[in-house]
């Protein structure tokens, strides 16, 4: 017993080296076992028609066959038709495990026990969108991805002033609470992009003039690593995208710390325009 | 003319010699007149061979920069350039006119015509290939196009990409736009119209079929991209505003607009290498073809499917689901009549006596890894693992082992089987194999391991990477491969060129092949038959072989023997 299940688990670890990443969020993990499902259905077709090929290639090899001539068959209609009909039944299986997992991959699930209790509905809702997906119960963390050449910037809810402006924001790296549903704005502010953090589920690409949206929800704390997969220019390679998952307690103590830190900033900044404005020809500095 | 022993035994309607110096016009003058469908095509397959090599070269050098993480053998400026001229030449400059190229030759010949329907079109066809090329390829010595083969706006619009690379790139996707569209209504014509009499629909040659279907893809899906890509240049120089959102275009229309021409491409580009390989697998299994009917009828549903499955290449952008769903449920439908021309094949060789020759090998090759790229085709329909797979080394692996593993594996196939006929000479067959082992384990070691290197996070078109897992070790196994693929190419290289002057004489039909190319001289005159014999099934050959072995009195794989004189009057 102990050693099917070993081998079974070597199984797995094999599998698992041709399979996508993993572990992170429910729905990356729902597209990876679709992933699984298919693999073993593909392994087998795989399996028939190279035998069956490597098979042909060897039986039925001139040299083993002298004096054999070969059989003059133009085709053969039942036989046929009956590969055609398997090769659509293969696929239309295909379709309905697709269909079946669907739901769990597109739709965004409630937050968990130990989720973010600041997650709302509104919270820093960006844009209404009916395309946007939310959890059953109307609540997530949404934060609006921006991807410009060549960095990822986050904009977390939190505006203090009208049009999401004064809204905490993270560049490369972004933060999030564990077990919490986080809903993701995808926007482009200059050329196309691509929004990709493999153990967080699928990629959606950032178009100028469109908005895009995709869900996660990490279960575990921890860093998890990606980036940009749309070749968006020379400085591609180097687009990175993190998600740093942190217990919701050390998540709302970092919001709070980010907000006032660029509260401050802008103050500073307030206060140095105020100072360019008193001096003299101050009228051509435009930007400090 | 030397009368020369045949280099294995044949029944044959004519005298075996060494092939005759050229005769007519000569020089290089001749070849830049020329309307004769015979060099139109051996222009077309050696400049697109020529493309072939400087776009390996391209990818070899993109290899050796992956062939370490954080490597700084190019900078990401000529990583990007080499990638987009990569892709766009393997496209543009080399598949697609490679097929045309066999096609010129090939169609009048097995359809017992004496040239294209439209010689001089055919030559324009050609100098207009041959001038986007250069146009294209002169951008090296300024800034090459640095976007991508799919030069997706606003990155290719002009605040993004202001070098005249991305021009060049407009101009050559025009240029040979029009030489393909051009080549497609001759090919379609001459295929209409000039077919030998009793050749009816259903006694046309699979490869003829092929390139029936390739010549009507084109003509549909071409005048799309020379749309989208005059948009593109109007955009770019005249102030419209078709792409560019910050003024009421859409980013979004570009991709719509690319890939509706772009997934027919797919077809356009394989299509051809079915036909190859459907004409040359009976020839050696000494088997009719099993299915004619269904290999024909399955061609044309996969090329009007072709036509419904474009969004499978936006699943990650805004579309809507209903959408999504369509498209999945088309994929999936394109690959029933895929795997019934695979099965098809299969069955062909079944119970047949199968010789291994070059070309075979080639075929078989061809069969083995289109079958992994067509099962990874079925990852990539599935959407939701589109999303996790896509712009990554899978994807990657998966579009060079239908191309690779596809399409040049039958071009191969088709330059071994159809070198007697082009040159009179037969390419050496030590040197073939040679070949063939290395073209086949270089695609498994390089594009193999991709598939691994995309599912563990690495995208596609980066120059450079974090050694994070295995990372360095596949993309290492995945360099190694590449230079093994590249030196079997290296070999048929050396092959061509050897047995050009010093190859075994073939005589007219040293297959004992199938189609009517085989009933002419190796090379053929200028004008192919003196008479075209009456057509009365899908081989005519074998028909023409039974009839002269009737009245020689020579038994069916008797010993060499030449027709006598007057039993089929077809003289040089």
């Amino acid at each position: 017993m102990n050693r099917i299940s070993a081998a079974l688990g070597h199984l797995a670890s094999t599998l698992a080296f041709f399979t996508p990443q993993s572990g992170g969020s429910p729905n990356a993990n729902q597209i990876d076992s679709l992933f699984k499902i298919t693999l073993v259905i593909a392994l087998v077709i795989f399996a028939l028609v190279e035998g069956g090929l490597v098979y042909a290639l060897i039986k039925f090899r001139k040299r083993r066959r002298k004096g054999t001539v070969a059989a003059q068959i133009r085709g053969n209609t039942r036989l046929e038709v009956s590969w055609t009909v398997a090769a659509a039944l293969i696929l239309v299986g295909l379709a309905v495990v697709t269909f079946a997992k669907l739901s769990s991959i597109q739709n965004p699930s409630n937050s968990g026990p130990g989720g973010d209790t600041l997650a709302s509905s509104d919270g820093g809702l960006l844009y209404a969108s009916s395309e946007r997906k939310l959890p059953p119960d109307g609540k997530s963390l949404n934060i609006k991805v921006i991807g410009r050449q060549f960095i990822w910037q986050y904009v977390y809810p939190g505006a203090t002033e009208p049009d999401g402006l004064g809204a905490p924001y993270s560049y490369e790296e972004m933060v999030v609470p564990t077990n919490t549903t986080v809903t993701l704005d995808v926007v482009a502010a200059d050329v196309v992009h691509e929004w990709w953090v493999p153990q967080l589920g699928g990629k959606v690409q950032a178009i100028p003039g469109y908005h895009n949206y995709t869900w996660f929800k990490a279960l575990k704390p921890g860093v998890y690593r990606g980036q940009c997969s749309f070749i968006c220019g020379r400085g591609h390679a180097r687009m990175i995208a993190t998600v740093k998952a942190v217990p919701p307690a050390q998540f709302d103590a970092w919001l709070a710390e980010q907000k006032k830190l660029i509260s401050e900033a802008n103050q500073q900044a307030k206060i140095a325009r105020a100072k360019l404005g008193t001096q003299t020809g101050a009228g051509q500095v435009e930007n400090p | 003319m030397a009368t020369t022993t045949a280099p294995i035994p044949l029944v044959t309607t004519h005298d075996v010699q060494a092939p005759a110096p050229a005769t007519g016009r000569r020089g290089w003058t001749s070849w830049v007149t020329t309307t004769d469908h015979k060099r139109i095509g051996i222009m077309y397959m050696v400049t697109t061979f020529v493309f072939f090599c400087l776009g390996g070269v391209e990818a070899l050098l993109m290899r050796l920069q992956l062939g370490a993480p954080d490597n700084t053998l190019v900078t990401p400026t000529v990583y990007n350039q080499l990638f987009t001229m990569h892709g766009t030449t393997m496209i543009f400059l080399f598949v697609v006119p490679m097929m045309a190229g066999l096609a010129n030759y090939f169609v009048p010949l097995m359809i017992g015509a004496r040239d294209m329907a439209f010689p001089r079109l055919n030559a324009l066809s050609y100098w207009l290939l041959l001038a986007g090329g250069i146009v294209f390829y002169a951008s090296i010595f300024w800034n090459p196009p640095e976007a991508g083969w799919t030069s997706y706006p606003p990155l290719s619009s002009a605040s993004f990409s202001p070098s005249g690379g991305q021009d060049a790139w407009i101009y050559l996707i025009h240029l040979t736009g029009i030489s393909s569209i051009l080549g497609a209504i001759n090919l379609y014509a001459t295929i209409a119209n000039m077919r030998a009499r009793g050749m009816s629909w259903g006694r046309l040659p699979l490869f003829v079929w092929a390139i029936l279907t390739y010549s009507v893809l084109i003509i549909f899906a071409m005048p799309v991209i020379a749309a989208a890509v005059t948009m593109l240049l109007t955009d770019r120089h005249f102030g419209t505003h078709f792409f560019d959102p910050g003024t009421g275009g859409s980013s979004l229309l570009w991709q719509h607009l690319f890939w509706f021409f772009g997934h027919p491409e797919v077809y356009i580009m394989i299509l051809p290498g079915f036909g190859i390989v459907s004409e040359i697998l009976p020839v050696f299994a000494r088997k009719p073809i099993f299915g004619y009917r269904a290999i024909a009828a399955a061609t044309v549903a996969i090329a009007f499917l072709g036509f419904l499955t474009w969004a499978h290449h936006m699943f990650t952008t805004p579309i809507p689901e209903a959408i999504l769903v369509f498209v999945m449920l088309s994929s999936f439908l394109i690959a029933v009549p895929t795997g019934v021309k695979i099965l098809n094949w299969i069955a062909t060789l079944w119970r047949g006596t199968v010789e291994f020759t070059t070309p075979l090998l080639f075929c078989a090759g061809f069969i083995a890894l289109f079958v992994i790229g067509g099962i990874s085709g079925i990852f990539l329909a599935i959407f939701p693992i589109d999303w996790q797979v896509k712009e990554t080394y899978f994807l990657v692996a998966h579009l060079h082992f239908v191309l690779v593993g596809g399409s040049v594996m039958t071009i191969f196939a088709a330059i071994y089987y159809w070198f007697p006929k082009i040159t009179g000479r037969m390419l050496s067959e030590g040197l073939g194999k040679l070949s063939f082992w290395l073209m086949f384990v270089g695609i498994l070691a390089t594009f193999l391991i991709q598939h691994v290197i995309g599912l563990d996070g690495m995208p596609r078109r980066v120059y450079e990477y974090d050694n994070i897992g295995h990372l360095a070790l596949y993309n290492q196994i995945s360099t190694v491969g590449s230079f093994i693929l590249a030196l079997g190419v290296l070999v048929t290289i050396i092959n061509v060129a050897r047995s050009a002057k010093v190859g075994v004489v073939a005589g007219p039909d040293p297959w004992k092949a199938n189609t009517l190319e085989w009933f002419t001289t190796s090379p053929p005159p200028v004008n192919n038959f003196d008479v075209v014999p009456q057509v009365r099934s899908v081989e005519p050959m074998k028909d023409i072989r039974r009839e002269v072995e009737r009245r020689s009195g020579v038994g069916a794989s008797g010993s060499s023997a030449v027709v006598p004189a007057g039993a089929t009057q077809v003289g040089v």
